[in-house]
């Protein structure tokens, strides 16, 4: 049970991401409700390459006959916080547009675009 | 020379992406040059995807392995993985390839008379060249995880890009926001799935996995995660409500290129089903899953395309038609694909029928993009009840833009003729009604452009219309660059499905095409 904790923290994130992007009407709050979801999945990257009781896979100094965490996982996600920054900053920076034309970030007022 | 060649699949991506960087110093310079500069670079690329697809063709499918010779390496054990990031060109990626490069290069000549802003231009074409890495990158990587990188770069550049008037207007703004938020949901979801593929069996290479690759219930989770997530990436209903909005809002030249960037979606689709599961999943439910995605998006997006208004718009809900006729002529191939005689039959027309389409829809809609453009540039409206009269002032545009309807139409002999026959004969045997629902979509789609052949370009010269001229050079050229290719293609549509359209359908059929040249070579 105990093992699976992180996985259930993945599924927390998704879900409260999820729910977020669902049911909240302010831009800025879809936008943590993008960044809730990427936290879960980047949990879930990292949780796959960890191994119980290994150390870091750095092959310098390390002990040896020591199992090592996966190092690709790790490597995955560091690219995809990057990615996620810029994400982020562009989904803020979108928004700040909005407010500025519309004047509000609720999402039934900016409904210009329908049809 | 052969150093160029044996090296251009990286040659392609890196030349835009170095270019995209060096942009901002040249609009420091001079704000004029850095157009035509991004196209220059973009001519190149071209020549550089033609000559790679010469040599895909006649030779076979190429492997770009990234700082190494081999993509495998051999561990102490003896045990050999492919664990390089490696690009892998088969046909079908270089077909793809050919789409991109020819559609971002007539969008960066188009963009030169288009774009008069000064303010900005620089940061236009950096974003410009950066989807056209983007698009390029997800086509030609073998690599799951590079595809996911890939799909990020496309999807941020084509963002800030439908955002690009978002500084005067709120309605770019607007559709570039929804983007934004459907293409990160998306891209996580394929991080997700990659993620769980990789949990289960420590492989991203898609060939290395697919030789692996069991149908499990986890890989039967990952098929239902990256199925619906690639449609709504590529527009398909339900999951088109992005796509009116972001056609209609970005600049014309770049809807054509967002077009393009959607089918690159759409072929990562068609890579995962045939080359990564192929006859190893469920391919009967799997193909009807894309043949509703399909139908769906074919009915509902010409349906929604008829009351429009906005010409844009009108033209994105066709944009959205079109994709189902590709999804319905490929999920068709799909269905069947375990049925070696149904295949053989009809399976592989309709696949050709599916993949040509592709190419054939990206050519007349954006020439039709770019004609609804030309009249935006020229009378400031995309309101189609304002417009009225303008064959009298621009003629070519006109003559651009029956080519165009004619060709989405469907009428001979113009290129979407010829990729609509293939559908209609092959998905007839397979089941006569998707056939009958596919002609009369199409018949429907002829009512809706001769509604706006009818409201925009015919009846009287309008007064406020008066000092109305013609377009640009530069935004003519490329239109008749695109009318040319869409009458030739029409015209000889039996040399291109032998010589490109076969070899990519039969590269995603015959998913040891794919794997053993990974894995043949270790």
């Amino acid at each position: 049970m105990i093992d699976n904790l992180p996985y259930i923290a993945v599924a927390f994130f998704v879900a409260f991401g999820i729910y977020t992007l669902m049911f909240k009407k302010n831009l800025i709050k879809i936008a943590i409700g993008v960044c809730l979801i990427e936290n879960g999945v980047n949990l879930f990257l990292i949780t796959l390459g960890y191994r119980k009781g290994a150390v870091a896979p750095i092959y310098t100094m390390a002990p040896s006959g020591q199992n090592m965490v996966l190092p690709t996982p790790q490597a995955l996600t560091l690219t995809s916080i990057v990615i996620g920054i810029a994400t982020t900053a562009l989904i803020l920076s979108v928004a700040m547009m909005i407010y500025k034309h519309y004047g509000t970030l609720d999402t039934d007022e900016v409904r210009r675009l329908r049809g | 020379m052969s150093i160029l060649l044996n090296n251009s699949p990286i040659l392609i991506l890196a030349l835009p992406l170095l270019a995209a960087f060096l942009i901002p110093l040249i609009g420091r310079i001079n704000k004029k040059t850095v157009g035509i500069f991004s196209a220059l670079v973009l001519a190149i690329s071209l020549v550089f995807t033609i000559l790679l697809a010469v040599k895909v063709i006649t030779v076979g499918p190429q492997i770009y392995v990234f700082g190494a010779k081999s993509s495998g390496l051999t561990l102490p054990s003896g045990l050999n993985v492919p664990i390089r990031i490696m690009f892998q060109v088969d046909a079908m990626g270089i077909f793809m390839g050919l789409i991109t490069a020819t559609v971002s290069f007539l969008g960066a000549i188009y963009s030169l008379a288009f774009i008069k802003k000064t303010e900005g231009m620089d940061n236009f074409y950096s974003l410009l060249l950066l989807l056209t890495v983007g698009m390029f990158g997800m086509e030609f990587t073998g690599d799951l995880f590079n595809f996911f990188v890939f799909l990020e770069i496309a999807s941020i550049a084509s963002v800030a890009l439908i955002a690009y008037r978002g500084i005067d207007f709120g309605e770019p703004a607007e559709a570039g926001f929804k983007y934004m938020v459907v293409s990160s949901i998306s891209a996580l979801v394929v991080l997700f799935a990659i993620g769980i593929l990789y949990g289960e069996y420590d492989l991203l290479n898609i060939a290395a996995l697919a030789n692996v690759i069991k149908y499990s219930q986890l890989d039967k989770i990952a098929l239902a995660l990256l199925l619906p997530v690639l449609a709504m990436k590529s527009g398909a209903v339900p999951m088109h409500m992005w796509t009116p909005d972001a056609y209609s809002e970005a600049p014309a030249p770049i809807t054509m290129i967002l077009v393009a960037a959607s089918q690159a979606s759409l072929y990562a689709l068609f890579r995962i089903v045939f080359s990564l599961y192929n006859v190893n999943s469920n391919t009967l439910a799997a193909g009807w899953i894309i043949i509703i995605f399909g139908v769906l998006s074919m009915f509902i997006g010409v349906t929604m395309a008829i009351v429009q208004k906005d010409i844009k718009r009108l033209m994105a809900y066709h944009a959205v038609s079109q994709t189902g006729y590709m999804l319905l002529g490929v999920g068709v191939g799909l269905a069947v694909l375990s049925n070696p005689v149904a295949l053989k039959e009809y399976g592989i027309t309709s696949l050709e029928g599916g993949i040509f389409h592709i190419m054939n829809h990206a050519m007349y809609k954006g020439l039709l993009f770019l004609t609804a453009g030309a009249l935006f540039f020229r009378t400031g409206t995309r309101n189609l009840n304002k417009m009225g009269g303008l064959a009298h002032s621009m003629k070519y545009t006109t003559i651009f833009f029956i080519i165009g309807a004619a060709a989405i139409a469907g009428l001979p002999p113009f290129n979407g003729f010829a990729s609509k026959l293939l559908i209609y004969e092959s998905v007839y045997k397979f089941n006569p009604l998707l056939s009958i629902i596919a002609m009369v979509v199409s018949i429907l789609t002829l009512a809706s452009f001769v509604k706006v052949f009818h409201s925009a370009f015919l009846g009287p010269k309008l007064p406020q219309f008066n000092d109305v001229q013609e377009v640009p050079q530069s935004m003519i050229l490329s239109m008749a660059i695109l009318s040319c290719v869409i009458i030739f293609f029409g015209l000889f549509p039996d040399l291109i499905v032998k010589n490109l359209v076969h070899p990519a359908v039969m590269a995603l059929v015959e998913q040891v095409k794919y794997t053993g040249t990974v894995l043949g070579g270790m």
